[in-house]
């Protein structure tokens, strides 16, 4: 069977499903091939059903804290897996959503494994597809683990994400290798499982993309919770028994050896083009006026859901020969959902310093802010940092509960190229926790009111 | 949007000279308006108060639309009833930064005022940078939102400003929205492959016109080499006996042979009409003037009756006019013929594409000496080539050479001339 279609979507994650709805929606005949199930990575096995177990970990720390607040629950048991299977239904909830919404933009789904061929075709077992106007390749990208020092990842006792969103029980001892995103999550998650968790990160400072003070605000949390955090580490060797795993790790001129019942590799990630007909294509070289071109992870970090949602946009309008908004990259929030959480997006304030920017640092913490003392989450601060001649927000940085709905006020701002003063000109509702940015932004002209 | 012109469609306001809530007077100039010819005023054609300007600086809109409510005082624009508050212009701040005003009381609710088009359109940080660094926003163009000025563009006319090798010659009076484009610089290297500029109306103008001509006119070409020997003695002579009382050049020997030429060869002083020809009695020489972003050809009336020393001063006042965007209608309207002269480009010859409906024109190439066999001798003689681009629908061959061979004796013996 042969099919023709004007775009054809290699891969059906946030990058590939959102191009394919635009592409739908500006008149082409759009076709997805997927090999597994509908929104790809974060819909199934990353943002969206670590986001249910961290609700559930929030939920079983904030009912370890009631009784402060009036409210006596009695001891608070745990269950990993029924935590586990309500994620897996939220995740199938949003899987059969982009189904249904493949279905209303009358986006022909075809299951399987493409290969592309040359002259804008894919196959797919014994079909051939062809695309008139451009393939776009969104195919991903997958966990991949530290073979080198025999921490293969064996599915039991070295897992990645993959099993760990699947795990039956959360294990009495777990050691994550690698503290961005995904080993921040997790180890909050254990965390409040009852799992004693070790976070092991080999550059200096846990969360190492973000500022330093999140990073710091966050180890120092961690820490208070029992969390061991040991960054700046190496592990030079793992040896992985039957039901235990002994790593060595190297910090701070020391060589310790950590026994743990599972490890958790939540560092580095590779992206999906084996197999997919990538040299045979030369799909570098835009050959004969074709048109493929990669969105999402596959086309380089940062690897975020929305970054690739917005590729997605942006990508199908210029294929529909519209001309979209540029995307500005140095424009995409980043967040760890983490508690509390970490959200920040431009500049940090080493990178200010290493590109000799003239700035001001504002900062106000949420011990100083109202809301966030009635509802107990005084960890954390928000931190915008402005460009000393011109106001320009260069930076902006939030720690605390809610920061990753927080964040899009900054976000809108340095769209637009709103200045600190039109930050801080908005009426910001009181009390809420965005008064915070409006405070910091204010503090980083030198007027804070409320601190 | 009035018809400034008579081929005018569309029309870019280039500057508000009035703002929202300043009283009108009818005459008055309420805004220059690029058209497809030049940058001519839009006059107020009534007494009252400017209510509402409905179109932005750099916009272009179709003659007919609304560009801006004229109101008698008290009365609200576009038939609302009337709002107490007036429309505030923008106030300085402190520093002297504009601002935009302070927010307005409520207004009654259907009583929307639309935001004062005369504003320009800039994020806050380029506001703040342009202000700091004395930048003047209308001067650059946007590539955010909606047409918006934000910080990269003036960050890349920073660049280009920086990059640029810049003549001798004073800047253009014309607006600067279509420079012609910078030499390529290593500055522009390395950088974006291309640059697109937007079509400016005279532009636009020249491409549909031209397509109109090339394409569907029959050409032909006709080219003959001139003797300007005489030509050039006789202008001497008469420069030095005008002394001080002027000058007169080539070009106005040229349009006016021409001229004189089409009065004996009517069928080539004509307009091609789709059903009919309009054979012309009088003469009406169009001149091709180069202008910064293209080209014009202004008339000069009734050559063939002018006197070269008014010819020459006309020409040389039409010219002007055009380089500063500044002609009107009746400037460059209306001609019957047309001349082109790239001599001064060193250009031996070259055809020109016809201006319709005209049905030819001279294309004048670069006086240059040659040697030339004249009585048996080989002399050195000041010759000019001159090819004659007909349209066929009016013009055959045979005419048109026999208009040539007229220009050709009148350029030879000016004398023929008096003839």
């Amino acid at each position: 069977m042969a099919s023709q279609f004007d775009v054809i979507i290699l891969g059906g994650g946030p990058a590939g499903y959102v191009a394919a709805i635009r592409s739908a929606q500006l008149g082409m005949s759009t076709a997805v091939i997927e090999r597994d199930k509908l929104g790809g990575v974060c819909v199934n096995i990353g943002c969206i059903p670590t986001k249910a177990l961290l609700h559930s970990a929030y939920i079983a720390k904030l009912l370890r804290e009631a009784k402060e607040f009036g409210v006596d629950a009695g001891s608070v048991k745990t269950d990993y897996g029924v935590a586990m299977q309500r994620s897996r239904r939220v995740s199938d909830q949003n899987s059969k959503g982009v189904e249904f919404l493949m279905k209303k933009n009358k986006v022909t789904v075809v299951k399987g494994s493409g290969v592309l061929q040359p002259g804008r075709k894919v196959k797919v077992g014994s079909d051939v597809h062809e695309a008139r106007k451009a393939v776009i390749i969104a195919t991903g990208s997958r966990v991949k683990g530290l073979p080198q020092i025999g921490l293969e990842i064996n599915k039991t006792t070295v897992i990645s994400s993959d099993e760990a969103l699947f795990l039956e029980k959360a294990p009495a001892t777990l050691a994550i290798i690698g503290a961005g995103a995904v080993g921040m999550e997790f180890a909050d998650i254990f965390s409040a499982f009852g799992t004693q968790v070790t976070l092991i990160e080999a550059l200096p400072r846990i969360l190492p993309l973000e500022d330093a003070e999140a990073s710091d605000a966050l180890a120092k949390s961690y820490k208070k919770r029992g969390i061991e955090v040991i960054a700046g580490a190496k592990v030079k060797k793992g040896t992985s028994a039957k039901d235990k795993v002994t790593l060595e790790v190297e910090a701070n001129g020391a060589t310790r050896k950590i026994e743990t019942t599972a490890v958790l590799m939540a560092a580095g990630r590779a992206v999906n083009v084996e197999d997919i007909g990538l040299a045979e294509c030369g799909v570098q070289v835009t050959e004969r006026g074709f048109i493929k071109v990669a969105i999402g992870d596959v086309a380089g970090p940062p690897m975020l859901a929305h970054k690739g949602m917005r590729e997605g946009v942006t990508v199908t309008e210029l294929i529909a020969g519209k001309k979209p908004h540029a995307i500005k990259y140095d424009n995409v929030p980043s967040v760890t959902y983490c508690h509390p959480e970490v959200a920040s997006i431009g500049l940090t304030e080493d990178q200010c310093k290493e590109r000799k920017l003239e700035y001001v640092a504002g900062r106000f913490p949420f011990s100083a802010n109202g809301r966030a003392r009635g509802t107990g989450e005084t960890e954390g601060f928000v931190k915008v940092l402005r460009d000393k001649q011109y106001g320009e927000i260069l930076g902006a940085h939030i720690v605390g509960g809610h920061a990753s709905e927080i964040i899009h006020e900054l976000a809108v701002a340095r769209e637009n190229e709103y200045t600190v003063e039109e930050v801080e000109l908005a009426i910001h509702a009181h009390p809420t926790m965005s008064e915070a940015v409006a405070q910091a932004a204010l503090d980083s002209l030198g007027r804070v009111v409320d601190m | 949007m009035e018809a400034l012109s008579p081929t005018m469609e569309e029309g870019r306001v280039v500057k508000w000279h009035k703002r929202e809530g300043d009283a009108v007077k009818a005459g008055d100039t309420l805004a220059e308006v690029e058209t497809d010819k030049a940058v001519m005023d839009l006059v107020a054609r009534a007494d009252g108060v400017l209510r509402q300007v409905a179109v932005a600086e750099g916009q272009t809109v179709p003659v007919g639309s609304v560009v801006a409510v004229i109101a008698v005082p008290g009365e609200a624009g576009g038939g609302q009833t009337a709002p107490a508050s007036a429309p505030v212009p923008a106030v300085k701040g402190e520093g002297g930064q504009a601002r935009p005003a302070p927010a307005r009381s409520p207004a009654p609710a259907a009583a929307v005022v639309a935001a004062d088009a005369t504003r320009v359109k800039a994020s806050p940080l380029a506001k703040r940078i342009a202000t700091e660094t004395g930048v003047d926003l209308k001067l650059v163009t946007g590539s955010g939102p909606g047409g918006r000025v934000v910080k990269r563009d003036l960050e890349e006319a920073g660049r280009r400003e920086k990059g640029e090798v810049r003549g001798a010659a004073a800047p253009p009076a014309v607006p600067p929205q279509a420079p012609l484009p910078s030499p390529i610089s290593p500055a522009l290297r390395g950088g974006a492959p291309y640059e697109d500029v937007p079509l400016t109306q005279i532009r636009k103008t020249i491409a549909k016109r031209l397509a109109t001509s090339l394409g569907p006119i029959p050409h032909f070409f006709l080219t003959s080499e001139v003797d300007m020997e005489r030509a050039a003695e006789a202008r001497d002579a008469l420069n030095r006996q005008l002394g001080d009382r002027g000058k007169v050049s080539f070009n106005d020997v040229i349009i006016k042979a021409t001229a004189l030429a089409l009065t004996k060869h009517r069928a080539c002083n004509a307009w091609f009409q789709d059903d009919h020809i309009r054979y012309w009695n009088d003469v009406h020489i169009g001149m091709a003037v180069a202008v910064d972003d293209g080209l014009i050809t202004p008339v000069i009336r009734d050559a063939d009756r002018k006197a070269l020393l008014d010819i020459g001063r006309e020409a040389r006042e039409l010219a002007e006019k055009a380089r500063s965007r500044r002609l009107q209608p009746n400037d460059y309207t209306g001609s019957t013929f047309s001349v082109s002269n790239l001599g001064m480009f060193d250009i031996d010859q070259f055809t020109a594409v016809i201006n319709p409906p005209e049905a030819g024109i001279i294309a004048v190439g670069a006086i240059t000496s040659k040697p030339v066999v004249a009585d048996g001798q080989i002399v050195p003689r000041r010759r000019m080539r001159i090819t004659m681009s007909c349209d066929h629908r009016v013009i055959d061959g045979a005419t048109g050479a026999a208009y040539l061979k007229t220009l050709k004796e009148m350029l030879e013996n000016p004398l023929a001339m008096l003839l």
